[in-house]
């Protein structure tokens, strides 16, 4: 019997392995026209940014190889700089306001039910299916200090509303978009999040004499905690290209958004209108560094929690 | 030459995938194939067709004037954005070496930055000397370098006041002949309760150059043969002078400091928020496009010339106006430079550009008729403008040196601009800042500045 065994395993394994290649190939023609696109759009586009970043091209001198100038041009360019200040200021408040008005959002709709829990719920998702770039036009809209609802209702008690796209005031603009904008989006996710936890949990905790409050705060929060560290990844990354939004407003916004005001938009103005393609490059190389940076620091500092990436 | 090979194949995938079917035959700069996407109609499809990109609102009707008088050659239009947006496109293109059209509308000050790029083809010997009688010295001046013309002047913008009758009657105001009676006058209307007596925004950078020009400054030099020297001067007086001027203006609360072409403030001018509008010849057809001057604010409007900073010695200034130019990457230059001379150059056209107030044309065999300059402006409740006001300005106006990179230059002037309405920078300081800003730009991009 054992001779046997031994005689027949050499055969199955052969079997086994020319089955799983012959899957493996199949797998791969499923995932072709993906990676047709992907190579196409995204990796060789890279690879070209990459490459001409490595150029420099003056108006009147014409194109030269730089090595890695533009780079350390670019970290100490007081544009970028500025542009990657605001976004990373612009990134530690926005970050938990959302997650917060996310959060909050969702303990509030997983507590009640009926008609009315789903009719809210498609309410505050709606902000995100509208456009971003609609979005930005309707608050341009509201902000409008000459015909917008805002203005017409302070005139009522005799006051002037203040421009919420001025110079001074825009960070708090924008802030109030991308807020209302995301909050939905990032609500939907936490609330499939607390879908997935087993009812049982509540019910035991309920016997423990944990009033609703508590199970929120103790029990669905730090279950759904990958969840939270996802949404945190994803706003942490959309705030740092920060780009449609302050780029819809400019032209209303008196002057606020200016051509350096976030690295992105510093970028798509250096190379479509000041047709320097090879700094716009390397700014945006430098960006999506700050950005690898930012999320590797924030993984580490999470990991220990467990959830996403451990 | 860099870019050719990797574009390439990017364009060539988009196309396989379906991005670009609708480009259909004229990726070789338009004029082997008929183009299938144009915005008007070809009425002789058997002729070459060349490819133009131009924003004037009456375009429609200018290029079926153009396509019903020519057999040998058609116009296949496409609005590619006006000002600004277009120019974006078009340096995309320059750098792609791929994708701009034959023929381009382009502002006066836009044309030195594509020359040096060498974007623009040289039209004199391609018919231009025998249009040049058709414009002023100073208009044929603001297109050409040394004997070189690159493009066909078509409109200008000779500036001037435009102010509130009713309001200026209403508080016994008289047309400031001056800077200083401007400012006296906004003060005056001030402390009687009235509006703002202007508006200086962030986004008019050219208005701004105008007014510093206007004053004295002359804030490039530079000339195409010598392609590598720039001289830049935007820290003189004449420069601090005038955003000094504003920037106490918008202190004292005398003007407005909203972004100017946006609805609010259209609506501003409507509901006559602002006494005067400083502005070119071709406001009123931009204010009329907007429905100003219909309604309650009908006749409300009258025109004088643009204050002085010495009556003595008066200059007379520019902003806007546009041109067409032929692209180097045409493939068909002969056609494209009949085009870029005819288009819009025809008595019909020339003749609905100016009755609604599309353009301010510069060819002389307008400019010299009867009929628009005794023309009694529908706008301006009657008065004969272009007579009294619009005509002198651009006989007096002698043409502007422009530098090779206005985009960036006017993207600076408005963050300084923006700055100064903010309260945040005086008007010495944003000049000293500017200069500095310009001057690095300059030498980064292989400059030698003087």
């Amino acid at each position: 019997m054992s001779a046997t065994t031994a005689k027949r395993e050499p055969t199955v394994r052969r079997a086994t392995t020319s089955k799983i290649n012959r899957r493996h190939q199949i797998g791969w023609l499923f995932v072709l026209p993906f990676l047709i696109v992907f190579l196409a759009f995204l990796v060789a586009p890279l690879l070209y940014a990459g490459y001409l970043s490595l150029f420099t091209k003056g108006l009147a001198t014409g194109t030269t190889f730089a090595g890695f100038d533009n780079y350390t041009r670019a970290f100490s360019d007081p544009s970028f700089r500025k542009g990657l200040w605001l976004v990373l200021r612009f990134s530690l408040v926005v970050i938990p306001l959302q997650l917060g008005v996310a959060l909050v959002a969702a303990l509030l709709l997983d507590e009640i039910t009926g008609r009315l829990a789903s009719f809210s719920r498609l309410m505050i998702f709606l902000p995100y299916a509208v456009p971003a770039v609609i979005g930005a036009l309707m608050w341009g809209f509201l902000y409008s200090p000459s015909f917008g609802p805002v203005e017409q209702i302070a005139s009522l008690f005799n006051v002037q509303a203040p421009f919420l796209l001025s110079s001074g005031n825009i960070f708090y603009g924008l802030l109030n978009i991308v807020t209302w904008q995301w909050s939905g989006y990032y609500m939907i996710i936490i609330f499939a999040a607390l879908k997935s936890i087993d009812s049982s949990i509540y019910e035991a905790a309920r016997i423990d004499g944990a009033n609703a409050f508590q199970i929120a705060l103790r029990i669905k929060t730090p279950l759904i905690y990958s969840a939270l560290v996802l949404i945190l990844i994803f706003s942490l990354i959309g705030t740092l290209q920060f780009f449609v939004e302050p780029q819809i407003v400019a032209p209303i916004a008196n002057g606020s958004v200016t051509p350096d005001f976030t690295p992105n938009i510093y970028a798509f103005n250096l190379a479509f209108r000041y047709a320097q393609f090879n700094y716009a490059s390397a700014i945006s190389f430098s960006l999506g560094f700050v950005v690898f940076l930012a999320v590797a620091v924030f993984t580490f500092a999470t990991r220990k929690r467990g959830g996403l990436f451990s | 030459m860099r870019f050719s090979k990797p574009a390439a194949l990017v364009t060539g995938l988009a196309a396989v995938i379906g991005l670009a079917a609708c480009g259909g035959g004229s990726d070789e700069g338009g004029t082997s194939a008929a183009p299938t996407k144009c915005t008007n109609k070809i009425v002789h499809a058997d002729a070459p067709a060349v490819t133009v990109w131009a924003w004037y609102p009456n375009m429609a009707k200018v290029v079926d004037n153009f396509n019903n008088q020519h057999t040998d050659v058609q116009v296949c239009w496409t609005n590619a954005g006006q000002g600004q947006a277009e120019y974006d496109k078009f340096q995309t293109a320059i750098s792609a070496k791929k994708g701009a059209p034959d023929v381009i509308m382009l502002e006066a000050e836009q044309l030195t930055g594509f020359e040096i790029q060498d974007a623009l083809v040289d039209l004199a010997p391609l018919g231009a000397e025998k249009v040049k009688a058709n414009f002023s010295e100073g208009a044929w001046k603001d297109v050409s370098q040394g004997s070189a013309v690159y493009a066909i002047p078509i409109d200008g913008g000779p500036m001037a006041m435009i102010y509130r009758k009713d309001i200026f009657d209403k508080y016994k105001i008289t047309p400031p002949t001056t800077w200083d009676e401007y400012a006296e006058a906004a003060q005056k209307l001030k402390d009687a309760g009235g509006p703002a007596f202007g508006d200086i925004g962030s986004n008019v950078p050219a208005l701004v150059t105008s007014l510093m020009i206007q004053k004295g400054a002359q804030p490039f030099q530079y000339d195409l043969s010598d392609k590598l020297n720039i001289g830049i001067k935007l820290d003189d007086q004449a420069t601090k002078d005038v955003l000094n001027y504003w920037a106490d203006l918008i202190k004292k609360g005398l003007v407005g400091k909203e972004d100017q072409f946006t609805t609010d403030y259209i609506s501003g001018v409507v509901g006559g928020k602002y006494a005067t509008y400083v502005s070119a010849a071709w406001a009123p057809g931009y204010l009329t496009g907007q429905g100003v001057g219909e309604g309650d604010d009908a006749g409300q409007f009258a025109v004088a010339p643009l204050p002085q900073w010495d009556e003595s010695n008066p200059v007379s200034v520019n902003w806007g106006g546009s041109t067409f130019a032929v692209t180097s990457q045409s493939g068909n230059k002969e056609a494209a430079a009949k085009v870029a001379l005819g288009l819009y150059a025809d008595d019909a056209s020339l003749e609905d550009g100016w009755k609604t107030q599309t353009i301010f044309p510069l060819n002389q065999s307008v400019l010299k008729s009867d009929e628009f300059v005794n023309a009694e402006v529908e706008f301006f409740d009657g008065q004969t403008a272009n007579k009294d006001i619009y005509i002198p300005a651009e006989n007096a106006y002698s043409g502007a040196t422009y530098s090779p990179f206005t985009v960036y230059y006017y993207a600076q002037l408005q963050a300084q601009m923006a700055k100064i309405i903010a309260g945040s920078t005086t008007g010495d300081q944003a000049a000293t800042d500017l200069h500095k800003q310009i001057t690095d730009y300059a030498k980064s991009q292989g400059f030698t500045v003087r």
